[in-house]
């Protein structure tokens, strides 16, 4: 059974780890000699001073002190925590890339050149008609993709369209996207851990704008009923949403645009390979059918005799960022999708889904629902999901996304994505084991070998501290 | 290159041995997915080596013409140090996720509570989250908060007319979810002051924008009467700016803002076709009606202090459709970067930084208000970055013209241009001034 020892940076007996920037330095300075009146200037500054080797310093502890799909598995359900190739950095650090995105059209032909090849890449491989590069996450992809819907129905006079339908293993953005764009929210509870035809036709009619569904689903299973389903929302006049998340099963094998989905967003920091970065950035284009096209956010890329231009959708919905979208994001994606080609695409789907239920095989836990796909979720069974994971951490491994989808009991959502090899999947799986045959006092007692031990969440809620100035204040 | 994709680690006999594992002979026997949804097209991208990639990208950026950028806007060029660079791409950094499970996270987790308290000490407000996508995304959020912590009804946003039209659509995008309209104040092309302010305001209002600097790069000077205008009528005082201005100007909280948004890429990011990181801080009061991560202070077993993301009842993995936002992966890891950033210059640094952006932008202006056919800038005030110039000539041709000898400056109306300059393009402002009076004569 592997060790795992977290740096840990802190004094004898002290009370924190690396200290803070300000603990270490901070200089008040003032503001003085300015080309402005005194009244339009604060009077000082107050914040850390510290020379460039005692930053690097700072910084490379705090690196030390966390941990990332290069430190081990990362098998974190629905995020694809894949590996990230470094090439991809070097490709997006190439000084052309760096241009304003007010230049003129003609003297960024580069550019448009890549947001249209990575359109066009995007469009195949969801079986989608039109793609959009802009919203600058999953999330705003999804909240991108409900106003087009709702443009969608506005054309049509169809203004009773008030409702969004979600299955109850919804990722939780989609409801939330759903009730931004100002639609209420309408859950409909699973059979089996699939869509309920039955509940869906009663849910669906006049009121529905849209069903927002992913595929496989967050329990990994395949809705074989995909065509059904289509058809009672098509039917209602309601218009099909998929929630990319899950894309990476089926690269290659199945797309959504041949299941009869209108709208898609992807994930390209999950399904291609772009670094998580801590929480972003990401990136979240929306794929859509010939008829929404013209709903495409301000502006779309085409290809003309003379090159690339950007052009206003003739219905478009504006804007849903300040500019183009994360773009170096973007070109790391392209860049993946351009090394793998459509044998690595393939390749990457069969082994995350054979990767997955590898590992299903290897844990003792029981998996109540499948066949499941490229993830699983397993129950904790008697033991606290959180307490679980917590002493997983201690095996030098992440532990999987905990306590969802709730339709499971303690459940573990586990996706260990195609990068892990056999021997690191049986690592994995040996902590998923050690931790389970964990006694009481243990589970309790971990982490114990990370950085931090247990933290108190109810306090930091309780006494909000977000600043070292809130500390102070203390 | 070997079938596949150069990602998989396994071999044939690694290959093997889980199949059997898993009981079934090939893979394909795992896909529970019905023949009729198969796809057994092609997807038309042909794998390529590392090397060929790199070179394929290159040479297709390569046919972004070379220019000398002076443009602004509300996205500019700073020089960002190596330090930063080469910290933030290592890989325990770049390649976690979301502080899910804190004990193992501290490191981003401090970085990102640190980022959290710079831009406390820089807006003037006690609550700054980790990171929104852009300033015109943290705009859409200010819009959505105002109206649900305001209980009268009728949601409308004002905002000044110089506020770029892009950031108003997509206000207008996150607005129209909520029923809030937005409408721009007459009279306020250049800045927002009380009296135009006065003639729009209404009940109706629930929250008021103005920025500083404005997409003008002019400094707004009455950010206190429009606070109070906007207070007086129940609405949101609602104010954008950047890390770099704020360490120069009071700042926002302190001139009566409740709510500051704005762009810290300035700080992260080089000009990068207009990737941003947006900044969202607000009082006290608010606090549970923040969208996005939280960082906070806590104890762990060891009686130490720790950090952890809290208030996560906000959020939309809990609160599903009752989050106050939608926000999942934001711009975490540009705000890693900008917090490294600031604290490499320190309170000296980004104070002379900020300094110069007013020195630069106002020489620069003297320099070209010199130019027969040019007046800079078109109106007074105080300027920082950038300044519109009154042109004679058609300012689009003028454009045209400097275009081809290699300057990218702004044509924003007929008889208008807007020149940006920061300490990147400092050094080629003689080279511009001797254009533009090539292009004027």
């Amino acid at each position: 059974m592997r060790r795992y020892d977290q740096a840990r940076w802190s004094d004898e007996g002290g009370d924190a780890y690396e200290p803070l920037l300000v603990e270490k330095s901070e200089r008040t300075a003032a503001v003085e000699d300015t080309p402005l009146p005194d009244d339009l200037t604060r009077e000082s500054l107050t914040l850390p001073d510290l020379s460039e080797p005692a930053l690097s310093r700072h910084y490379v502890r705090l690196s030390q002190e966390n941990y990332g799909v290069e430190s081990g598995p990362y098998p974190l359900g629905s995020c694809t925590m894949k590996y990230n190739p470094p090439f991809t950095e070097d490709v997006a650090a190439d000084e052309n890339a760096f241009v304003h995105p007010d230049r003129d059209e003609a003297d960024v032909q580069g550019t448009l050149e890549i947001v249209h090849a990575l359109q066009e890449q995007l469009a195949t491989i969801g079986g989608m008609d039109a793609v959009t590069l802009q919203p600058p996450a999953g999330a705003a992809g999804e909240f991108t993709g409900i106003r087009i819907a709702a443009a969608y129905h506005a054309a049509n006079e169809d203004h009773d369209r008030t409702e969004v339908v979600v299955p109850d293993t919804a990722h939780g953005t989609n409801p939330a996207s759903a009730a931004m764009a100002g639609y209420d929210v309408v859950e409909i509870p699973s059979d089996d851990g699939r869509v309920d035809l039955e509940a869906l036709e009663a849910a669906v009619g006049e009121t529905t704008a849209a069903f927002m569904l992913t595929n496989p689903n967050t329990l990994g299973l395949f809705e074989r009923d995909i065509e059904d389903i289509a058809a009672v929302v098509h039917e209602a006049g309601a218009l099909l949403y998929y929630d990319g998340a899950n894309l990476n099963a089926l690269l290659g094998r199945a797309r959504p645009g041949d299941m009869g989905f209108d709208i898609m967003h992807y994930n390209v920091h999950k399904t291609f390979a772009t670094p998580h970065g801590g929480g972003g950035p990401g990136a979240g284009p929306v794929g859509v059918v010939q008829e929404l096209a013209d709903f495409l956010p301000d502006p779309h890329v085409r290809a003309t005799d003379e090159g690339f231009e950007r052009y206003t959708p003739a219905n478009s919905i504006g804007k849903v960022h300040g500019f183009y979208g994360n773009w170096l994001v973007l070109l790391k994606a392209y860049a993946y999708i351009s090394r793998l080609g459509e044998e690595g695409l393939l390749d990457t789907s069969a082994t995350a889904v054979l990767n997955a239920n590898y590992l299903a095989e290897r844990i003792d836990f029981e998996v109540p629902y499948e066949p499941f796909h490229h993830e699983f979720v397993a129950s904790a069974g008697d033991v606290d999901a959180a307490d679980l994971a917590k002493r997983m951490l201690d095996f030098g491994v992440h532990p999987p996304t905990t306590k969802w989808p709730d339709i499971v009991e303690e459940a573990l959502m586990t996706e260990p994505t195609e990068s892990e090899s056999k021997r690191s999947l049986d690592t994995l799986a040996a902590a998923f084991e050690a931790a389970a045959s964990a006694d009481d006092e243990t589970l309790a007692d971990a982490p114990n070998r990370t950085t931090a031990r247990r933290i108190d969440q109810t306090q930091a809620a309780r006494n909000p501290r977000l600043s070292w100035q809130a500390l102070r204040d203390d | 290159m070997t079938g596949g994709s150069p990602f998989v680690p396994h071999t044939e006999a690694d290959r093997q041995a889980m199949l059997d594992a898993v009981g079934v002979s090939d893979v394909e026997e795992l896909f529970d997915v019905p023949a009729s949804v198969r796809f057994d097209g092609d997807l038309d991208v042909p794998a390529r080596s590392e090397a060929a990639v790199r070179s394929e990208v290159a040479t297709t950026l390569d046919r972004n013409a070379s220019l000398t950028e002076f443009l602004g806007r509300g996205h500019y060029d700073h020089y960002v140090p190596s330090v930063v660079d080469r910290i933030s791409a290592r890989s325990e950094f770049l390649t976690s996720y979301t502080q899910y499970q804190p004990e193992v996270a501290q490191g981003f987790l401090q970085a990102l509570f640190e980022y959290q308290s710079m831009l406390v000490e820089l807006t003037g407000l006690p609550i700054a989250n980790a990171s929104m996508y852009d300033a015109a995304t943290a705009l859409g959020e200010a819009a959505l908060l105002a109206s649900r912590v305001r209980d009268a009804d009728g949601s409308t946003v004002l905002v000044p007319e110089y506020v770029r039209d892009e950031r108003v659509s997509v206000l207008e995008n996150y607005g129209a979810g909520a029923g809030i309209s937005v409408r721009r104040v007459p009279g306020t092309a250049r800045t927002l002051s009380p009296d135009p302010l006065a003639d729009a305001i209404d009940q109706e209002v629930a929250a008021v924008y103005a920025e500083t600097p404005t997409a003008r790069g002019r400094i707004e000077e009455s950010l206190g009467g429009v606070g109070d205008l906007a207070h007086q009528h129940d609405a949101l005082f609602v104010v954008g700016s950047d890390p770099i201005a704020m360490a120069l100007l009071e700042a926002p909280g302190y001139q009566g803002a409740d709510v500051v948004i704005g762009d810290a890429s300035v700080l992260g990011l080089p000009t990068s076709y207009g990737m941003g990181l947006g900044i969202f801080a607000t009082k006290e009061d608010y606090l549970r009606q923040v969208p996005g991560r939280l960082v906070g202070a806590s104890t762990d077993d060891a009686g130490r202090r720790a950090y952890t993301l809290t208030l996560q009842t906000r959020e939309q993995h809990i609160r599903r459709e009752r989050a106050t936002s939608n926000i999942c992966t934001n711009q975490a890891w540009v705000a890693l970067r900008t917090a490294m950033h600031v604290a490499h210059l320190g309170p000296d640094g980004l104070i002379e930084k900020a300094r110069r952006m007013v020195r630069l932008a106002s020489d620069l202006a003297d320099r070209l208000d010199g130019i027969a056919g040019i007046e800079a800038p078109a109106s007074d005030g105080h300027y920082f970055r950038e300044f519109v110039a009154e042109t004679d000539r058609d300012a689009q041709a003028l454009a045209a013209d400097l275009r081809d000898r290699g300057f990218a400056i702004h044509a924003i109306d007929d008889h208008e241009v807007q020149v940006a300059v920061t300490e990147t393009t400092a050094d080629a402002t003689d080279d511009l001034v001797a254009a533009i009076r090539e292009v004027t004569a």
